[in-house]
């Protein structure tokens, strides 16, 4: 029997709530997680073999049969398809000798689709055996895979392909690029690690979180919730035990800065969590990223323990007895609703990303039941240089009600995609004109969960007041139609990453995908287009907040895009149900009497 | 000693145990929430939202809400109502739910409130997903056409040595309650018909016991859901 699954559980010393962990490491080995696989880690742990299958069949990257000896992940998000996706599909699949979905049946290359993986400003992009190949071609699909038949290594097949910065870091090698097109103040600007670190020990705990009051930061991650308060709660709440944990499992499609914080300053982000541990009084931290960014990995724990020999983290953090704080990197596998902060800890227990019912909040019962703050990786970053610069500094920037930058993630129907760190309160049309964006038919704000503007509201700014956003900008030329293009890749998004347990959230992301499909294909009824508005209603009583927007993508382009909508609903006097012809379905037959 | 708090029922005010969930001490006071994933005596989830109130004036699910001083609840408006009706058609329709031929009917919460709420015509897609039926464990039937995934079995069945049965597999609108392979060999009759039991419609049987109370004599066959209490 293969030593594999007691080595690693052993590694994790038999720690069910290291479920995620022992799975990943599992899977690197063997490939797939068997029906014998499976009941082995159940045995080991001494778990019922359905608690495993919970998590197992939750994360789209965990296998439950072989996907090949190379596993294509191909993005499908509505960039990708922007820029050519379709015949990127179509030249894997003739070279592979199998469809999307399937393992060719030489069992050498397996392709799948995947839900966007962070390079949304150089697609079509994939993921082979977790190394990231970008701005892929029909002819490039086609050598890979004939590479992969003759024996070549994925590294090879990337060469000497590297992208700028830190993605040509050895321990990264990544063809990767940053697309950094504009540094603002806050994030991308010069920074000296552990200077906030020293600062920071000159203060009590409750000077830290009233300096951050003070900024009124507030959260990056799109919810926008005060930071000091977040941590004073944390404070606050009884137990020695205390958790900080940095959200990176940016899922929302359209959004990569957090890859490109974490590839550039990664250090700037882990001195914001020990300071946040500083001031909440938690001694580990848990840095919580997406599968998509495990080609990060090495390089962020060289950084981790480059951090450490240079008294930045661990025990006796520059030099100050009494502030100890130790980071790991937790890896998810694969689930949108993971970026929720609940289903985030949830999943970080080894359990499937299924949102808690709230209260408690994790400030009070977080991981492990204990208080918990969970904050964006962007949030991190500005609370250190509020602690540098003071909060005037923080306040003299952006509007009334949002203070600091914001990266933008932007991509879509523009000359310069990328990364942009703005002070709040540009305006659409500002950042339009930035990018080199024209003839814009709509602009995506925020990912499918926000909205899809079109130009008449292009003078709205970004800002907590006005068009909240975790960030990212999808901008829609003219020349794509936007109901199949856009808004039913969103629907079917939704559909496929709902955790399923609120009944609005599982089945009318389906039934919604149904009713649009069906409008598309000119069989749409006046009804059909009241029935999505009413049922954006019920999605309102979801229990978090993907379910509560997973119909945003249809509700706003019905608001935005009416007509668009309007001119598919068949005409005629039949208002319910033109989807039934009658006199095509007797045609046979009336033929058939006709000539009796 | 319990304390008893003052709170406020579509504008009465009631005496309840502080802390008690809103659920069972509306219950309590005669007036009636619908409820589907919750069950007395396990840890609520608000999985099917159905028991969603007003509180204070703001949605939330009663199952989850505990009773405090001053807590003021509206458990009817008209939208609250059309909401509930709205589930249990969403319920429905996304599964197979075919009543003349389950051994639950009459004893169905689902069929029950269906009932309750008048559900006649369809307002959404029937989805007629492809479904097995577990039939291979000695004790237990799982029928999952009818699962409503409301996880009542999850939270609420343990073996004796404290381990799940039944857990949830895959996610979205391919969620699936699975149940231990391992665990059902072993288990006592008294455990199969918990679980019989706290299911809210027929989608745990225990085998051969589906048919012990005959239609026409089933607890909603006799009250309708919610009939002893204020609507």
């Amino acid at each position: 029997m293969d030593k594999t699954i007691p080595a690693v559980i052993k590694k994790y010393n038999g720690d069910e709530t290291r479920l995620m962990d022992i799975l990943i490491d599992i899977q690197a080995e063997l490939g797939y997680l068997s029906d014998a696989t499976i009941a082995r880690i159940a045995k080991t742990l001494n778990i019922p073999q359905v608690d495993v299958e919970q998590t197992v069949s939750f994360y789209h990257f965990f296998a439950r049969e072989p996907r090949g000896r190379y596993t294509v992940y191909l993005n499908d998000s509505v960039v990708a398809q922007f820029h050519g996706r379709a015949a990127v599909v179509r030249a894997f699949e003739e070279a592979a000798g199998c469809a999307f979905g399937q393992v060719s049946p030489d069992g050498c290359i397996g392709l799948f689709d995947t839900a966007c993986i962070g390079m949304s400003d150089q697609e079509p992009a994939a993921l082979i055996n977790d190394v990231v190949f970008t701005s892929l071609t029909p002819a490039w699909a086609r050598e890979i895979v004939a590479g992969l038949r003759a024996g070549k290594t994925v590294a090879e097949l990337q060469g000497d392909r590297l992208g700028d910065g830190q993605n040509a870091h050895p321990l990264v090698h990544a063809m990767v690029c940053n697309h950094i097109r504009r540094r603002g103040s806050m994030v991308f600007d010069d920074y000296q690690p552990g200077a906030a670190l020293r600062r920071v020990v000159a203060l009590s705990s409750s000077e830290v979180i009233a300096q951050v009051k003070a900024a009124s930061v507030r959260g990056r991650g799109g919810a926008g919730f005060p930071t000091g308060m977040k941590w004073e709660f944390a404070r606050k709440a009884p137990g020695d035990v205390k958790y900080i944990f940095c959200n990176a499992d940016e899922g929302e499609p359209g959004t990569f800065k957090d890859r490109v914080i974490l590839t550039e300053l990664p250090q700037l982000v882990f001195e914001g969590m020990a300071i946040a541990g500083y001031a909440v009084g938690a001694r580990q931290g848990i840095l919580y990223i997406r599968n998509e960014y495990r080609y990060l990995r090495a390089y962020l724990e060289q950084v981790l323990s480059d951090m450490r020999a240079n008294n930045l983290l661990g025990p006796l953090i520059v030099g100050q007895a009494g502030f100890n704080f130790e980071i790991k990197i937790q890896y998810g596998a694969g689930a949108y609703v993971c970026g929720e902060e609940s289903a985030l800890i949830e999943s970080a227990e080894g359990k499937r990303g299924e949102p808690r019912d709230r209260p408690p909040f994790p400030v009070e019962k977080g991981y492990l039941q204990r208080p918990t703050v969970v904050n964006n990786v962007e949030t991190l970053c500005s609370v250190v240089k509020v602690i540098l610069n003071g909060p005037e500094w923080y306040n003299n920037l952006g509007t009334a009600e949002s203070k600091g930058t914001k990266v933008l993630s932007v991509s879509g129907d523009c000359e310069w995609p990328g990364i942009y760190e703005v002070v709040w309160g540009f305006s659409v049309n500002d950042i339009l004109k930035m990018v080199g964006a024209r003839d814009v038919q709509a602009v995506q704000v925020g990912g499918p969960s926000g909205a899809c503007i079109a130009p008449k509201e292009f003078n709205r700014i970004l800002a907590y007041e006005d068009l909240a956003t975790g960030g990212s900008l999808i901008i829609i030329g003219r020349q794509r139609d936007l109901l199949p293009e856009v808004v039913l890749n969103f629907a079917r998004f939704f559909r496929d990453e709902s955790c399923g347990s609120c009944v609005p959230c599982r089945a009318l992301t389906g039934m919604a995908q149904i009713v649009l499909e069906k409008i598309i294909a000119g069989r749409g009824t006046p009804t059909d287009l009241d029935r999505l508005s009413a049922w954006s209603a019920i999605m309102k009583r979801n229990r978090c907040g993907l379910g509560q927007t997973a119909l945003n993508p249809i509700v706003t382009t019905l608001k935005n895009f009416r007509g668009l909508y309007d001119q598919r609903i068949k005409a005629g006097d039949d208002r319910f149900e033109p989807a039934f012809d009658l006199a095509a379905a007797v045609r046979d037959y009336d033929r058939a009497v006709a000539g009796t | 000693m319990a304390t008893f708090v003052k709170f406020t029922l579509d504008g009465k005010i009631y005496l309840s145990e502080d802390g008690a969930p809103l659920v069972e001490a509306a219950r309590a006071c005669g007036v009636f929430i619908p409820t589907l994933c919750n069950y007395t005596g396990i840890p609520p989830k608000g999985a099917c939202r159905i028991c969603t109130v007003l509180i204070n004036g703001l949605p939330a699910t009663a199952c989850t809400t505990k009773v405090v001083e001053g807590l003021n609840v509206q458990t009817s408006t008209p939208e609250l109502e059309s909401f509930r009706q709205a589930i249990v058609e969403i319920l429905f329709a996304e599964g197979n739910h075919l009543c003349p031929s389950c051994e639950k009917s009459g004893s169905c919460e689902l069929q029950a409130l269906a009932y309750r709420y008048r559900v006649t015509v369809p307002h959404f897609p029937y989805l007629f997903p492809r479904r097995d039926v577990e039939a291979w464990h000695p004790k237990l039937l799982k029928d999952h056409n009818r699962c409503i995934q409301c996880k009542r079995c999850i939270r609420g069945i343990r073996n004796p040595a404290g381990k799940a049965l039944f857990a949830f597999g895959k996610r979205g609108d391919r969620v699936v309650i699975n149940i231990d392979p391992v665990t059902s060999q072993n288990i006592s009759d008294a455990l199969a018909q918990q679980a019989m039991d706290i299911c809210p419609v027929g989608a745990i049987l225990r085998k051969g016991k589906g048919f012990d109370v005959p239609i026409g004599r089933r607890t909603y066959d006799r009250t309708p859901i919610g009939a002893e209490l204020r609507s």
